[in-house]
């Protein structure tokens, strides 16, 4: 069994960075970038300023010294996860390093509550990044070259959000997880990564409701991370037909991240911040939902497996949350 | 493997719910934006050849290295990829596209050292231009001296 229910594990606090492209976006976030380089010379230390960024801002605003958070969870998209281990070496923070792609929010989420369950901990943060042009570079193609790209190609979306977990009562409850499987339905099209992982999220989703022995109705709102636009519609076809679901109120973060005025962002968000940021920004703040399911959604792919002409394997890992608005 | 959807059913799923491109128009858009990189290089010739009195010949090395200037230009002042991006097939198969794909991998690469990032990185989408450009000059020439002797 993959599914588990926690008893008293709280996102107490969220600090939210984000791209110039996402300040154009609907949404308002904690800090927003004019441009790509914040003020560093490159996109790489860029990046690792962004997640330093976050993890400070969140223990200043809570008032914690390094020394009193257990844990630091973090994954990014580049290689290595380099990202994040050169911002970790910035804290004096136990460090876990964490790589699931895109559904790498809801797996920094998972290893975080699993932590503080079995230690007793009081505190550990969850960062996660990803900035555009950085994924671009280790993807795709040069940045600057003007490849054509098909409109079911999704556009990594720039930001950092820490998020501090605590076993102290707070607004939201992390209420349960799922952790899902590589999932691989011979999908070989990196540039269409909503329909590698449309089945994924699809089979975690089943997954967790069966486990958990609850219905689609216990939740008021589904979002999957980063399928956008059309994986989303793929996804929803994809549980009508295979598991007769109809989801009631669903959201697919990346698709939902930008304007559709923005032309560049295609099919929509992609990339691990997608889902928080959408989640802490939009879903949270609009107080409209008490429990909520996430499906992070991650499409496992390296370029050189691409070249090699493999098909792709995806993974989605589910988080229930319970929204208290009357303490929020 | 699990219970999940047939592989060919969920191809035929992924299918129908992905859009169709607009070939035609990308076509007409290539076709008209590459002409006009043909006219744009013939009045170049015409240029080099009345004002700067050159043979045919020289004007055309010129127009082309000048073709190739504009392009790597365009490309670091940070627009020509959205050009690329409309034109397509327009813009990267002439020279300048050649011009565009070098420069465009330089830049990324700059700041990762002489030998280990721009030297070695800067043939990254190029390369295969070269490689196969050469063996496809050597194929034909063979050919042609033994059609024409």
């Amino acid at each position: 069994m993959a599914s588990k229910i926690l008893n008293n594990i709280y996102i107490k606090d969220y600090y939210s960075l984000a791209g110039p492209v996402e300040k154009s976006g609907p949404l308002t976030y904690d800090l927003v970038l004019d441009d790509y380089y914040f003020h560093e010379k490159t996109f790489e230390s860029a990046e690792v300023k962004m997640q330093r960024t976050t993890t400070e801002s969140i223990l200043r605003r809570n008032n914690l010294e390094d020394k009193q958070v257990s844990l630091l969870v973090a994954g990014d998209l580049s290689n290595q996860i380099s990202v994040s281990c050169y911002a970790a070496r910035y804290f004096n923070i136990p460090f876990l390093g964490i790589y699931s792609a895109c559904a790498s929010f809801p797996e920094s989420l998972i290893v975080s509550s699993m932590f503080l369950e079995s230690t007793k901990s009081k505190y550990a943060i969850s960062t996660i990044s990803s900035h555009n042009l950085h994924a671009e570079k280790q993807f795709r193609y040069p940045i600057e070259y003007g490849v054509p790209r098909p409109v079911t190609q999704t556009f990594t979306a720039t930001g950092s959000i820490s998020s501090l977990i605590t076993n102290v009562k707070s607004p939201i409850r992390i209420e349960s997880y799922t952790i899902g499987k590589a999932i691989d339905l011979n999908i070989k099209d990196a540039s269409h990564m909503g329909a590698v992982m449309a089945p994924a999220a699809a089979d975690t989703l089943m997954k967790h409701l069966s486990e958990l022995n609850r219905t689609i109705d216990y939740y008021d709102v589904v979002i999957t991370g980063d399928l956008g636009c059309i994986g989303s519609k793929i996804f929803k076809e994809y549980i009508k037909r295979a598991y007769n679901i109809k989801l009631n109120k669903y959201f697919d973060a990346g698709c939902e991240l930008y304007l559709k005025s923005q032309k560049d962002t295609l099919s929509g968000a992609s990339g691990p911040v997608a889902l928080p940021l959408f989640l802490f920004n939009k879903i949270i703040k609009e107080k409209k939902y008490k429990n909520i399911l996430l499906l992070g959604t991650g499409s496992l792919h390296n370029p050189f497996f691409v070249n090699q002409k493999k098909s792709i394997p995806a993974i989605s890992h589910a988080i229930s949350l319970e929204v208290n608005h009357e303490l929020h | 493997m699990g219970d999940y959807m047939n592989i060919d059913e969920y191809a035929k799923l992924v299918k129908e719910y992905t859009p169709k491109e607009n070939r035609a128009k990308h076509f007409f858009w290539a076709f008209f934006i590459g002409g006009l990189v043909g006219v744009f290089a013939e009045f170049l010739i015409h240029c080099f050849v009345n004002c700067f009195g050159m043979s045919v010949t020289d004007a055309g090395s010129y127009t082309c290295l000048s073709v190739i200037f504009l392009a790597s230009l365009f490309t670091s002042l940070g627009f020509f990829d959205d050009w690329v991006s409309f034109a397509k097939a327009g813009l990267f198969i002439p020279t300048t596209g050649f011009a565009h794909a070098m420069t465009s991998a330089a830049l990324d690469y700059k700041h990762d050292g002489f030998i280990s990032g721009l030297g070695s990185c800067i043939f990254r989408l190029a390369g295969s231009v070269i490689l196969y450009g050469v063996l496809g000059a050597l194929f034909f020439s063979v050919l042609g001296v033994l059609i024409y002797g």
